[in-house]
């Protein structure tokens, strides 16, 4: 049995949330580049201003965006490793410590509803756990800002509704999302589960890398068609028109019910920040 | 097209939706808190007649640097409070985030240039910033009134007075 200790954990998850503040992942800044490759005229030009901002956050140390976002982590733990601590403190005071002393913004409110008092250091944080063989933790963190999340659904459809009815869902949905959550989008699909399960796995969905295929031949040409669809929506970069409305779609598909069909829809901005180690 | 504040009608009423703008010169932050409590407590302390506002929170500014990242928020979430908020204060020109309600529309047409910034664009925005102050509501953190001095700022009409939209 390996033994971590919760402060390796905790200064680990530190550098996850000041790194993906501050650097976008290789494929995202690929995928913005080949879309100003894409563009013509004032798209154009918004996508070199996006790969601008991304060397000045980079070489500068400013945040990539000031919404330095919910901090989502998805938590993968070997059935060989033991973590000597609590391990959702561990996580927690890493993204306190990530937030304070990286200059990130803390976005977090105690109450939701009431007071809506911020508590400072943007914990805490939603973490998934799952389990695995080995004797290794691999750690996914997002930095997940409102604006694309406010537009993001869920919907619990009849398992009588139709292919189109699907596509129809997801182009509407993406079409409402529209210029206020930042296109060109990363959009993260959760087919089937239930209710809760469904809304993890469109959040999962985002960790995909761009051009990255669905194994199921099925679900893979529906990734397909819903990019092509989306981008003849001709949203465009920050929703002024253009050829690329998605950098990228991603489902991910579980067992349901059999009078379920659960669908959700996680937006991503743009500026999709995730960052995984493996310890 | 440069751009200098304080704005007048004068200078924005022929200015057609879809311009680029470099805006320059001083503004004044606020969101949804600010909003709030100004509007449903019936409290202006500041005089904002003819002033811009920006719709931003900043991250923290960093030792050496002028400004934290700040980049737009979301217009919309603004919606409930802006026809009273412009009534009251005055303004004259709004930068933020995507589309408005009809009503909002309406209660700009005539009286507000409404601008939109590029969201998640918060670096390369920071870099506009030449000084950065608190004004107002301290205890607000981010969502605190900054007021803040611009240099260029990239932005487009998205609203002119006459109430054409590209949105």
């Amino acid at each position: 049995m390996r033994v971590i200790e919760a402060k390796t954990i905790t200064d680990i998850v530190k550098q996850m949330c000041i790194k993906a503040a501050h650097n976008l992942p290789a494929d995202i800044l690929l995928a913005i580049k080949k879309t100003q490759k894409q563009e013509k005229g004032l798209a154009k030009q918004i996508t070199t201003l996006m790969l601008d901002n991304a060397k000045i956050a980079k070489k500068e140390l400013y945040p990539l965006c000031q919404d330095t976002g919910t901090t989502v982590l998805f938590v993968e733990i070997g059935n060989e490793i033991f973590v000597k601590g609590n391990l959702t403190k561990a996580i927690n005071e890493g993204v306190k410590k990530g937030y304070t002393e990286g200059y990130l913004r803390k976005s977090i409110v105690k109450d939701p509803l009431f007071k809506r008092k911020n508590t400072q250091d943007n914990t805490p944080a939603v973490i998934h756990y799952s389990f695995k063989n080995g004797n290794k933790i691999k750690i996914s963190l997002l930095l997940k800002g409102a604006g694309s999340e406010n537009k993001s659904v869920l919907k619990m459809f009849a398992p009588s509704a139709t292919l189109k009815d699907i596509k129809d869902f997801v182009l509407d949905s993406v079409k409402n999302a529209g210029a206020s959550a930042c296109p060109p989008f990363v959009i993260g699909i959760g087919i089937g589960g239930n209710f809760e399960n469904c809304a993890e796995l469109s959040k999962k969905a985002l960790l995909r890398k761009i051009g990255s295929a669905n194994k199921n031949k099925d679900y893979n040409s529906l990734e397909k068609d819903l990019l092509k669809e989306i981008n003849k929506t001709k949203i465009g970069p920050q929703g002024l028109g253009g050829n690329i409305s998605a950098l990228g779609i991603f489902i991910e598909e579980a067992p349901c019910h059999t009078a379920s069909l659960p669908v959700a829809i996680n937006i991503s901005c743009h500026s999709s920040r995730h960052i995984t180690e493996v310890l | 097209m440069n751009l200098k504040t304080p704005l007048t009608l004068e200078k924005i009423k022929n200015i057609k939706a879809g311009t680029q703008i470099f805006l320059s010169g001083t503004i004044f932050s606020m969101r949804d808190k600010a909003h709030k409590k100004m509007v449903e407590e019936n409290f202006f302390p500041l005089n904002l007649k003819d002033q811009t506002i920006f719709y931003m929170g900043p991250s923290p500014t960093r030792p050496g640097h002028k400004s934290g990242s700040c980049g737009p928020t979301t217009s919309a979430r603004m919606d409930k409070w802006t026809p009273t908020f412009v009534k009251k204060t005055g303004i004259i020109c709004i930068i933020g985030k995507g589309e408005r309600s009809q009503q909002v529309k309406e209660a700009m047409k005539g009286k507000i240039l409404y601008l939109i910034a590029f969201g998640g664009l918060g670096a390369l925005y920071a870099k506009c910033v030449k000084k950065s102050e608190v004004v107002l509501f301290k205890e607000l953190g981010c969502e605190a009134v900054y007021k803040l001095e611009v240099e260029n700022m990239p932005l487009i009409v998205a609203q002119d007075i006459k109430g054409e939209n590209i949105l």
